[in-house]
């Protein structure tokens, strides 16, 4: 989505400095925009364009959280409260304007979830963000719990178990233009990201957006400065809250239903997922962690339903190998690129990734094979792995798979520092030797 | 009515001591590495499901000591190849290292035992009731569930207090440096305290199975309950921890026993209230609905009013 763009980026000849600045500065962003229109030109197949919504739905969210994780160095454990109440919010508005109670065509509704969302933020932030830390974190688990529990008392608001539902349809339409099918709304959240990213990226850059770093690493140096480091956590927080309101409202626009589940703490727990696997120290890693985590989410859970164990595995993965997540590394190989020191890594990453690759198959081929004689009826013998009848019965396929994840491992542990070896030496300033 | 208050307050505490069981372990961990650590009601969950599967085995009593002694060898592994290499990325990378660990905890426990709710049933040795009173009986597996909890804070008192070891482990609690320097193994301490405090939760589990139920939401119920008593106790004080045990443990039994609502009460002062007004759920809604969200109100106001909580001395 934010595919960075270093040929366009870079001046091409001192004789347009200006165009070549301008460029460099909103390059990225229009090919963003490029790419974001042109998908569900290039992805033809029926599944992708849900996906695609789904996914620019989390990109928001997530970006949002690293409002307050990454950027203002609150950990938050209820951060879906926001994106609920205003999906909820917005439901609520939506149903209004489908019986003509006010006027309000459907493209307008994630408005009305951020609004919803940024009141609450306004209230529960005024109590939550005075103390930073632990506190912090514990009053966050403590609302997103409250509110959890509640959406199964209050049922006028938020529906008991069913949830609240909703029409699309119904509501007037703005500029003639419809908003029924997948793809019309495809195009109403890719306007809506865009522009919330957009957003939130220039928040960033406002004296308020490098306060909150200052609060983030310092508070007490930032309170010497003259700053208030309550007031700062206090803004950041709203705006979090609006944007995961913004969320909310494109997931009522594009589900048009609202469960408790959504503000739950599983809803929660998912957002830290994706923000920490992106990375949490670049504007780009939430985006790039929503993304991969619902492509994980929609495409793993296709096939298993064991991809939440997967998933767990890879944050876990993350957390010990990668702290700094996707776009950290990423990242971390920039200099190697600009070297042009690319090419010597192919070798020794392809050898590692070919390791890890028979060590998951074998891994992976044993749970799912626990997880068909758990969960099987008692006569089955065969279970069909990615189209291969396999017999669970007999001892080839057990031995087969502790064979591939044992000679995996083997190999990853000798090809593993390998890979990091030729890292640092094609990283290493000066020359090639 | 007495019999309300008699029964709410015996199964109160019952709750209460559980819940310390619990939260000792939680706190004493949170006071040496400054981490709340989520896996926590994972390990409760795989002492409630081992200590079914072992009761069905090889019965309930080897059950109640190996479960636990399995569970706290998990945790101290957990700490000693997880947690410390994690800890040099700093204190949020250590929470959510353990957030990993408990969705993993829970998803395995979904592959191993599948998902439906496992009847792990109260041993036949203690299935029968204790005593009547007011008309109603209290059974025995409750007191042995109460005879346990208090050995068990019988025990951790006499360890912190009256051992070598115990005075060790308080002062690597504030002063891990100064510990280190006399030629202990702080590390090692840590390393111990998790698998203590881990083995405990699994001992909760074993004996909570057959009573709170042995399902895959079992972690989710209790593990924010515990978290919340150790937030309202202050965070790494043991006493803070049973003082708030005992207080969520009997304000969620009352509350589920009482059956008023908001209308109701205004109604029997003499106040009627619009029963279809947008406010109708506010007036409708009793004490027992709401009883889910009590320890969480409980959690947010003390935070507000006392950020160290009931008897903590420090912040974060």
């Amino acid at each position: 989505m934010s595919a960075p763009a270093p040929a366009a980026a870079r001046p091409v000849a001192a004789a347009a400095p200006a165009r070549a600045r301008w460029l460099r500065r909103y390059g990225v962003w229009l090919a963003a925009a490029v790419v974001v229109a042109a998908l569900p030109h290039v992805a033809r197949t029926p599944a992708a364009v849900p996906v695609m919504n789904q996914m620019g739905i989390a990109v928001v969210f997530a970006l949002s959280y690293n409002m307050l994780l990454g950027q203002g160095g609150m950990l938050s454990f209820g951060h879906a409260v926001y994106f609920g109440l205003g999906g909820f919010i917005a439901a609520h508005a939506l149903n209004l304007a489908g019986r003509g109670a006010v006027y309000l065509p459907a493209p307008l509704l994630p408005l009305v979830g951020g609004l919803g969302g940024l009141a609450f933020a306004v209230l529960f932030g005024s109590v939550s963000t005075r103390r930073a830390g632990t506190v912090f974190a514990m009053i966050s688990l403590g609302i997103g719990e409250m509110m959890a529990a509640s959406s199964l008392i209050v049922d006028r608001f938020f529906g008991g178990e069913e949830g609240i539902t909703a029409n699309r349809a119904k509501a007037p339409l703005l500029l003639g233009l419809p908003v029924t099918t997948d793809q019309q709304v495809y195009y109403l959240i890719a306007f809506w990201a865009l522009l919330a990213t957009v957003l939130m990226y220039a928040f960033s850059r406002t004296p308020l957006g490098r306060m909150a770093n200052a609060v983030r690493d310092n508070p007490e140096r930032a309170e010497f400065v003259g700053y208030s480091a309550q007031w700062v956590r206090f803004l950041s927080f709203c705006a979090a809250g609006f944007f995961a309101g913004v969320a909310g409202g494109l997931f009522a626009v594009n589900y048009e239903i609202l469960t408790g589940a959504n503000m739950g703490a599983a809803a929660s727990g998912a957002v830290l997922l994706m923000t920490y696997i992106g990375g949490i120290g670049y504007f780009a890693g939430p985006i790039l962690g929503a993304i991969v985590f619902t492509f994980l989410q929609s495409m793993l859970s296709d096939y298993t339903s064991l991809w939440l164990l997967y998933v767990g595995v890879i944050f876990l993965a993350a957390v010990l190998f990668a702290p700094m997540g996707l776009a950290g590394v990423l990242a971390m190989h920039g200099p190697v690129w600009r070297a042009r020191r690319a090419g010597r890594l192919v070798g020794p990453y392809l050898a590692a990734a070919l390791a890890a690759l028979v060590a998951i198959a074998g891994v992976v081929g044993l749970l799912e094979m626990v997880h068909f004689v758990v969960v099987a009826p008692a006569g089955a013998a065969s279970m069909r792995l990615l189209g291969l009848p396999l017999a669970v019965r007999a001892a080839w396929p057990w031995l087969g798979f502790i064979a591939l994840a044992v000679t995996g491992a083997v190999a990853l542990r000798r090809a593993g520092p390998r890979a990091a070896a030729a890292f640092a030496e094609a990283s290493r300033p000066g020359g090639p030797r | 009515m007495l019999s309300l208050v008699f029964f709410s307050l015996l199964n109160g505490l019952v709750f209460g001591l559980l819940l310390f069981m619990l939260s000792s372990g939680l706190t004493l961990i949170f006071g040496m590495m400054g981490v709340l650590n989520f896996a926590h009601a994972g390990f409760y969950m795989l002492g409630a499901y081992l200590g079914y599967t072992m009761s069905i085995t090889v019965g309930f009593w080897p059950a109640l000591v190996v479960a636990p002694l399995a569970v706290g060898a998990l945790g101290a592994v957990v700490e000693r190849f997880g947690l410390r290499r994690v800890h040099r990325f700093g204190h949020v990378a250590e929470l959510i290292f353990t957030f990993g660990v408990a969705v993993l905890i829970e998803e395995v426990v979904q592959l191993v035992w599948g998902r439906p709710a496992k009847s792990y049933v109260v041993p036949a040795a203690l299935d029968f009731p204790l005593f009547q009173v007011f008309q109603g009986s209290f059974p025995a597996y409750k007191a042995f569930m109460l005879g346990i909890s208090v050995a068990i804070f019988a025990f951790l008192v006499a360890v912190f207090t009256r051992t070598r070891a115990g005075l060790v482990i308080q002062a690597s609690l504030t002063h891990p440096g100064m510990v280190a320097m006399l030629g202990h193994n702080v590390p090692r301490v840590f390393m111990v305290v998790f698998g203590v405090g881990s083995a405990l939760a699994a001992l909760a589990g074993v004996i909570a199975g057959p009573v709170l139920g042995t399902f895959p939401g079992m972690a989710q119920v209790l593990g924010s309950i515990v978290f919340v008593v150790v937030v309202i106790g202050g965070l790494g004080s043991l006493a803070g921890a049973f003082v708030a045990s005992l207080l969520i443990g009997v304000i969620q039994t009352f509350a589920v026993a009482i059956n008023v609502s908001l209308g109701s009460t205004l109604a029997s002062l003499g106040i009627q209230v619009d029963a279809t007004g947008p406010f109708q759920d506010l007036w409708r809604v009793t004490v027992a609905q709401v009883a889910p969200i009590l320890p969480y109100l409980l959690l947010v106001l003390i935070l507000i009013v006392r950020p160290t909580g009931l008897f903590g001395t420090r912040e974060t």
